[in-house]
């Protein structure tokens, strides 16, 4: 079922398009939001709300990378493995981070704090590598600063965006 | 040097608010069109300016505006959608006007929308610009309560909703179709042209899509005519652009310039040259679907034209660095794994031929390769070539490929002659 809440912030979305269905992406990210990913039954719900068959929905939601159609960590990682994160060092920040997480590309750490996803081009390649946590952009990474940002004891609750400095 | 693109963005510091923004002269070019400029005349100065679109293509933006019908008979809604889904690798200009200055990108799309005569306009921004979106949030609230957008603009009876649609990944998105698809809360797969979005775009209506970089020219060619902009150029294609750089340059980072500034003088006046220990050897002149080009060419004027001449594209203006430590299959392997990937399957050629080119440069990588996968790559840099795919992310694909294979030809024989990756 959705809630309430849900229902009434998908239909915030409605008059920005001349069918309810358009907005199906904003309203997968809305559910997404609320319950950290899209289980079958959110998604039947949500094609119900919004006039769609459910595969008509999925098809949708499965094109998407940052639609989740399956449970995720609490703090998603995105790294960029574009072309000038892999020239500035990627794949020793990669192979850092699975170490470390004890998880590969694709994976939810077992403690369910992490999920670690490759991405296109995060759009900072001056400042590469570049990965970023929820909503936070982390520039120049370096084996140095990825243990800063990993250490429980160092982490930021806020989910502000970082800017380049 | 005028930089009118950049002139208001203060590093590290929060953009110009709707006061701040018309105190430097903000929101005067839709004062002017409103007041006394008929749409077609905006058309027309546009195209006099010589404004080519930003995104990659560089395709006439007035030329572009003028397919779309106007008077009375035209279709309704008309629509104006500002392509933020920036995705290009390599490419990072329109992040910093968006987070840089907001409500230039705004004003732009006001006059543009005006030009067509659109009642509603979107901005299809990535999901990954967090930043851009709280700030261009902020600006269209403001754009609201200034009067700049909604009912009768101004007093002058035109109308223009404007929303921030914001995506949830894929390349595709960008893509001029796929990414009129995606509005349309679709899969991202391009549409078959003819008709053209100018004539059939979103929900079937008259749509334009054009590049944040190419929008947020539109208020200083209104303000200062097309001369003035065709004279910011150092060649005949009008204006600035933001260029850039990345790899292992001494500063990396983007600048605004005239049109047709050299490979070297930003390589090596603005990007500070190559860092200590590290050679050139080649450079994506404009994010990752452009050819290669090679010392050879570092004198060549980063414009549409000349870069063409050269054998590539100007496309997205910033250019990534290939070095002497770097491995040059490598890259291309790293390019055409980004391409397989966000293929999104809906012609055969892109969706088989692209994984095929990965699994060939991957044994070529690994030591497994043999003589004849050159020959197969090639075949593929023509198979996926122009005109034989629906639309143009695999022949994008091809461009940093056949390049490559025609370059440095020698070290992909070499990692096949030795079986290993020389870098590795």
């Amino acid at each position: 079922m959705l809630t309430e809440e849900e229902r009434r912030e998908i239909e915030a979305e409605f008059h920005q398009y001349p069918q309810k269905r358009s907005a199906c992406i904003d309203a997968l990210k809305i559910v997404q939001r609320r319950r950290g990913w899209v289980s079958d039954e959110s998604l039947r719900d949500l094609a119900a709300f919004l006039g769609m068959t459910p595969d008509e929905l999925d098809s949708v939601a499965t094109f998407y990378n940052l639609i989740f159609r399956r449970p995720v960590g609490s703090r998603v990682i995105l790294i960029c493995d574009s072309v000038s994160c892999w020239i500035m060092g990627y794949e020793r920040i990669r192979e850092l981070l699975t170490a470390r997480l004890g998880i590969e590309l694709g994976e939810t750490s077992a403690d369910g704090e992490f999920t670690l996803l490759p991405n296109a081009c995060l759009g900072a390649c001056d400042r590469a590598p570049v990965m970023m946590i929820n909503d936070e952009l982390y520039q120049d990474l370096d084996p140095g600063s990825l243990d800063q940002i990993l250490d429980p004891n160092a982490r930021r609750t806020d989910s502000s965006p970082m800017t380049s400095q | 040097m005028e930089r009118p693109l950049t002139k208001n963005i203060r590093p590290d510091q929060d953009p110009p608010n709707l006061k701040e923004y018309e105190a430097a002269g903000g929101y005067q070019s839709v004062r002017k069109v409103l007041k006394g400029m008929p749409p077609q005349e905006v058309t027309e100065l546009v195209k006099n300016s010589n404004l080519r679109g930003r995104g990659g293509a560089g395709f006439p933006t007035g030329s572009k505006w003028s397919f779309v019908p106007m008077g009375a008979d035209a279709p309704r809604p008309k629509y104006l959608v500002a392509n933020a889904d920036e995705m290009e690798p390599g490419t990072f200009k329109d992040r910093l006007l968006m987070e840089g200055d907001p409500h230039q990108l705004i004003e732009g799309m006001i006059v543009s929308a005006y030009a067509i005569q659109a009642e509603i306009a979107y901005i299809f921004l990535r999901s990954e610009y967090k930043l851009s979106e709280k700030r261009l949030r902020r600006g269209l609230t403001e754009a609201y309560e200034g009067g700049y957008l909604g009912k009768n603009i101004l007093g002058s009876g035109y109308n223009l909703d404007a929303h921030l649609h914001i995506s949830a990944g894929r390349y595709m998105c960008g893509e001029e179709t796929g990414l009129l698809n995606a509005l349309e809360g679709k899969r991202a797969t391009p549409r078959s042209k003819p008709p053209y979005p100018q004539v059939s775009g979103l929900w079937g209506k008259p749509t334009i899509v054009n590049n944040v970089e190419t929008l947020c020219n539109i208020p200083h060619i209104v303000n200062h005519g097309a001369e003035w902009f065709k004279g910011l150029s150092h060649t005949g294609e009008g204006g600035t652009k933001i260029y850039g750089a990345s790899g292992k340059v001494k500063r990396p980072g983007a600048w605004e310039l005239p049109m047709g500034t050299s490979i070297r003088e930003l390589l090596e006046g603005h990007a500070g040259g190559m860092r200590d220990g590290f050679k050139f050897r080649g450079v994506i002149p404009g994010g990752a679907s452009t050819d290669f080009l090679v010392e050879e060419h570092l004198d060549v004027k980063m414009d549409y034209d000349s870069v063409q001449k050269a054998g590539s594209r100007l496309g997205t203006g910033t250019m990534i660095i290939l070095d002497d430590q770097t491995c040059p299959v490598g890259m291309v392997h790293n390019l055409e794994q980004f391409f397989a990937r966000e293929s999104c399957g809906w012609c055969t050629p892109c969706r088989e031929g692209l994984p095929w080119t990965v699994r060939t440069l991957q044994a070529i990588e690994q030591g497994e390769g043999e003589t004849a996968d050159l020959e197969r790559l090639e075949h593929h840099a023509r198979f996926l070539g122009p005109g034989s795919t629906f639309c143009a992310l695999a022949p994008g694909a091809m461009e940093p490929l056949q390049s490559a294979l025609k370059y440095f030809r020698e070290d992909f024989e070499r990692h096949i002659r030795e079986m290993r990756c020389p870098w590795r």
